[in-house]
């Protein structure tokens, strides 16, 4: 509990809101430089093409344009490839396949969408018309879209040095351990799963704003990014557009992420690299088409699982092949989404003596696939979570009695699949829950439903999540380019107040108000006297951004440790200006005090005292008040909790309507219970729309159906209940605050819990997501076509 | 968006000589059909003729036993109308089932109908009760007016100025939404004027708005929904797209239909 109004456990209201809410939030495309020109690109209409010729003479005279560039001069000019920083090796031990991404295509477009030259002009307007002058003769490639196809002999190549459109051939686990587990068991159950592709759709779009300055050669980029340091020094180091400290990165508001904007894209590269040459500032701004077409999507695996189980329902192993589809390139941290962020957590919140999984990663005709909140864990979970709920139903047994009998109580425990859960209690968030959803009376509301010509089912999930990504050494172990630990810098002014920088980003999350209320906690000063600076490189130093429900488990421990050093110093000085031995000073509510005495200075005192120097010499104290630190954390953190969904399904129509949820999560220790109960509404929005809604469909050809939100159902307000939120608590050992994160909880146990409710009232397990109305009903049809009649 | 010439005339004889001037020219009625695929470079019309400010064209009255409804009034002005309300409800319900509220208090009916767009729900209405839709040059009854998917009997210059709706005892209209757009997946209008009875089905049907004769037979008999019980229409010649297959628009036509009948006997 909070031991002050704003401190850890207050439910402040967000101090960033009134800037959001009142129109003055300062986006990407918000900013203005003197002289900007616009960048539109034009992209390949095909899915699979060769360029035989770009002639963009007649689009050169259009009025406004400054220049147009294509792939080949970008070749010309030595920009690098865009790279994916994962290194992933296939079972036999050789190295992912990873071919060239070009920030322009010269010679070959892998994807409808893929940009071919930018036009850069004056205003949009201009740099559209004359986008649509630019003439680009193409010679029509067959197309693969189907990553199940993407392998066959038959399938078109993509890139001609990655075989059998195949990026690598992973697995983990024991093989043989499992086959015998297999062979000994009473029963087995089998599952086909396909989950489906997702656009991200941040109401902000993606944007980039490039300005060159010729005077002190240095270039600076605006961009929506939620890791500003990565974004440098991929530009630097593997585009090789200028060096490291010749490069600002600063992203301000950004208006949501989901992952999407964690990735370096080549949009970005261009404005930078256009933006030298024109000698200009060159500005572009996705417009939602764009958007749909180039963000990168999420999800996209074809799974079957099994599960091995004794005659006492107790789970004896898994198994799982899956193919992710990582579409036309291979995006910043596509490798590792479908590998050890998703294999890693099959075990989910159960004793699994033996697990086995193989992941074969393809290349197809669609835009990248990458992170998309929960990235992973959201696969595992519903491979699991599928798998357990229909082996109670093939065993007779009550679903919530057979995860009883497989839950993990014992802690730490060490899964099959490298992770080691630290600290958990599954039973309790069951428990609670249960009583939160009123389970004894389903049975009573469903006879009820029934009466209406509803179809009732009840679904669950007991989900985990590894977040507080991550321990660096473990991380570099299994294939990461980068270490994953986070920064903090808090300077102390003269006057008291308390700026943080830190390495985190936010697009959402709320940061300003919850590392303020950390800082107001820890030195006992108001909320309001602490100010959070993130997002530039020229201000922060370095940090990893945000994702993976990072921010608080590792970008707030980095705080804590800095607030730590700070403590000790303010002792030091303290004991100056009360005349005391350092190890007599005590700290606490803001206070200073000699203990066994009345004397005491208070936090302004000695802050001030910090820089006038005036009550010590520099050679036994340095004068200032500022610290940093790099905190690297012990071991991911395990987020688990349970989420009940009941659902009623109309039998005629097959539209089904969630009508109750509860959700109980176990966090570990809370900032902001308001901030934390809205990141849980909204992951449970996000996963109610992939299983009853969202869906990226392409044609045959890899021509983009689903473009636009005529076309791609995003889950409204009124698609969705009442959240029934409670909370449980177990705290993380691996972090000072015990943190575990909440940012991707909702979208990590929702799509599981709606398809075992809904397959749970037609009573047939033969439905994919998204569950639309017309899926439903022809489900409906195949199980029982006179009764759906 | 390109480049294009914009007018705002004030009455229907100016907007028809503007028309006849520009034969590449749009008439611009609410404009949330034709300003977005404008904005998408889908559509390139030379000028844009605003009839929002054109008079005479505006307002739901009771006229006889008929609702004379202005082309250029707004869904949520039909759907909000007092006299609408009490003389036909389940017209009302309509416009009330169109988009969103933004939708609703720029689009007109007149624009909707001479867009006929194949999943918009006014064709339903329009068909369903057999309205006379009154251009500048003459009147067409709705079963001839609409002519396919995006097409309507309307001739170059011709500006629909009114619909007229004879006022039925029994109407209903039940929509199922289309989940992304909020328009109708399938739609159905069904009522009863006599021995007039019309069941009108849009989105569902490959080639726009379309009457369901074998159930307005079945309808005559006697108007209720256990009429229609086991009915269903064929699948050939539904739409097929990423959001619904032939045959379960096929199957929401039968049962919308029941819900409809349900709706209008009340």
């Amino acid at each position: 509990m909070s031991s002050t109004a704003t401190g850890i456990g207050a439910p402040v209201r967000r101090k960033e809101d009134f800037r959001f809410i009142t129109g003055h939030g300062q986006y990407t495309d918000d900013v203005v430089r003197p002289g900007e020109t616009k960048a539109v690109f034009v992209r390949s209409p095909h899915a699979h093409a060769k360029i035989k010729n770009i002639d963009v003479s007649a689009a050169k005279k259009m009025p406004g344009v400054v220049d147009i560039l294509t792939g080949a001069q970008l070749a010309t000019d030595k920009i690098g490839n865009l790279i994916c920083g994962w290194m992933i090796h296939s079972k036999d031990g050789t190295p992912m396949k990873m071919s060239a991404h070009p920030a322009l295509a010269a010679s070959k477009v892998n994807c409808v969408g893929d940009a071919v030259a930018v036009v850069i002009a004056e205003t949009t307007a201009q740099g559209k018309d004359a986008a649509e002058k630019v003439i680009v003769d193409y010679e029509v490639l067959k197309a693969v879209i189907d990553p199940a196809k993407a392998q066959a002999k038959d399938a078109p190549q993509i890139h001609a040095d990655i075989p059998n459109n195949t990026i690598y051939q992973w697995h983990l686990g024991d093989a043989k351990a499992v086959a015998a587990a297999f062979a000994a068991a009473k029963h087995v159950t089998k599952i086909d799963l396909v989950n489906n592709r997702l656009s991200p759709n941040a109401m902000e779009p993606r944007a980039a704003l490039a300005e060159y300055d010729e005077g002190t050669d240095n270039l600076t980029l605006w961009n929506t990014s939620q890791n500003p340091h990565v974004a440098r020094l991929v530009i630097a180091a593997f585009v090789g557009m200028a060096p490291e400290h010749k490069l600002r990165v600063i992203a301000p508001d950004v208006g949501g992420g989901f992952g999407s904007k964690i990735f370096i894209y080549p949009e970005e590269v261009v404005c930078l690299w256009a933006a030298r040459k024109v000698k200009r500032p060159v500005k572009w701004t996705s417009d939602r088409s764009e958007a749909f077409l180039t963000d990168a999507h999420g999800r996209d695996h074809v799974t079957h699982a099994e599960l091995a189980l004794d005659a006492n329902g107790k789970i004896l192993a898994l198994r799982a092949k899956t193919i992710a589809n990582l579409g036309a390139y291979m995006s910043t941290f596509s490798s590792s989404v479908p590998t050890y962020l998703y294999a890693t957590l099959l075990s989910g919140q159960y004793n699994i003596p033996s697990i086995y999984c193989e992941v074969d990663a393809v290349y197809t005709n669609t835009a990248p696939v990458d992170a998309y909140r929960g990235a992973g864990r959201p696969e595992a979970t519903f491979v699991i979570e599928r798998l357990v709920e229909v082996s109670a139903r093939q065993l007779g047994l009550d679903p919530v009695d057979l995860r009883r009998r497989n839950f993990i109580t014992a802690f730490p425990h060490q899964t099959p699949v490298i992770m080691a859960y630290d600290a958990g209690d599954y039973n309790a968030s069951l428990k609670k829950a249960l009583e939160i959803a009123d389970v004894k009376g389903f049975g009573k509301r469903k006879r009820e439903a029934a009466r209406h010509g509803k179809l009732r089912g009840i679904g669950y999930s007991t989900y985990i999540e590894a977040c507080g990504i991550a321990p660096s050494q473990a991380v570099g172990s299994l294939g990461a380019g980068v270490g994953l630990w986070e920064s903090a810098e808090v300077r102390v002014n003269p006057t008291g107040s308390v700026e943080v920088l830190t390495g985190c980003h936010a697009h959402g999350q709320g940061h300003e108000t919850t590392f303020a209320q950390l800082v107001s906690e820890r030195l006992g000063i108001p909320f309001e006297n602490v100010s959070i600076v993130h997002g530039d490189t020229d201000k922060v130093q370095f940090g990893m951004g945000t994702y993976g429900s990072r921010s608080g488990a590792v970008g707030m421990s980095a705080i804590v440790k800095a607030l730590d050093k700070i403590e000790a110093k303010a002792k030091k000085v303290a004991a100056y200006v009360l005349e005391a031995a350092e190890g007599d000073i005590e700290f606490k509510d803001g206070k200073f005090t000699v203990a066994g005495t009345d004397k005491s200075a208070a936090w302004g005192d000695v802050a001030l005292n910090a820089y006038i120097a005036h009550k010590f010499v520099g050679a036994d104290l340095e004068p200032g008040l500022k610290e940093t630190s790099f905190y690297d954390p012990t071991n991911f953190t395990f987020p688990a909790g349970c989420h009940i969904c009941e659902v009623e399904v109309d039998i005629e129509t097959g539209k089904t309507e969630i009508v109750n949820w509860t959700a109980v999560d176990d966090f570990g220790t809370i900032i902001n219970p308001m901030i934390v109960e809205g990141q849980v509404h909204g992951g449970i929005a996000q996963g109610v729309g992939q299983a009853m809604m969202e869906g990226v469909v392409y044609s045959a050809e890899g021509q983009l159906v689903s473009g636009s939100f005529m076309d791609y159902t995003m889950p409204r307000a009124h698609d969705l209940p009442s959240f029934h939120v409670g909370l449980t608590e177990t705290k993380s050992p691996s972090n000072p605050l015990g943190i575990k994160g909440c940012g991707e909880a909702g979208a990590i146990a929702s799509p599981a819990a709606v398809i075992n409710a809904i397959t749970d009232a037609i009573g047939s397990e033969d439905l994919a997501m998204p569950a639309t109305a017309n899926a439903v009903w022809s489900a409906l049809q195949r199980a029982t076509p006179r009764q759906a009649a | 968006m390109y480049n294009f010439t914009f007018h705002r005339p004030t009455t229907v004889r100016q907007a028809a000589g503007l028309l006849s001037r520009n034969p590449e020219a749009k008439l611009l009625a609410g404009g949330h059909s034709l300003l977005p695929v404008m904005k998408l470079r889908l559509a390139q019309p030379s000028a844009l003729i605003d009839l929002s400010q054109v008079e005479g064209i505006v307002g739901v009255e009771l006229k006889g036993r008929s609702i004379s409804i202005g082309a250029m009034t707004r869904h949520a002005d039909v759907a909000n109308s007092p006299v609408l309300k009490e003389a036909m409800p389940g017209l009302a319900a309509v416009p009330g089932s169109i988009g969103d509220p933004q939708v609703r208090n720029r689009g007109t009916i007149g624009g909707s109908i001479a867009n006929n767009d194949p999943n918009a729900d006014y064709p339903a209405a329009c068909l369903g009760l057999g309205a006379t839709i009154i251009t500048n040059k003459r009147r067409i009854a709705a079963d001839d007016f609409f002519t396919g998917m995006f097409s309507t009997a309307l001739e170059e210059g011709e500006i629909i100025v009114r619909i007229s709706f004879p006022i039925a005892k029994k109407a209903g209209y039940e929509k199922f939404k289309h989940p992304a757009s909020g328009f109708a997946l399938v739609g159905v209008f069904a009522s009863k004027r006599g021995s007039d009875i019309r069941v009108a089905v849009t989105g569902a049907g490959s080639n726009g708005v379309f009457r369901v004769p074998t159930f307005e037979e079945a309808l005559k008999k006697r108007f209720s929904p256990k009429s229609l019980e086991g009915l269903t229409i064929p699948a050939a010649g539904m739409n097929s797209d990423i959001h619904a297959t032939p045959e379960y628009r096929a199957h929401l036509v039968g049962v919308l239909a029941r819900r409809a009948v349900a709706k209008a006997v009340g």
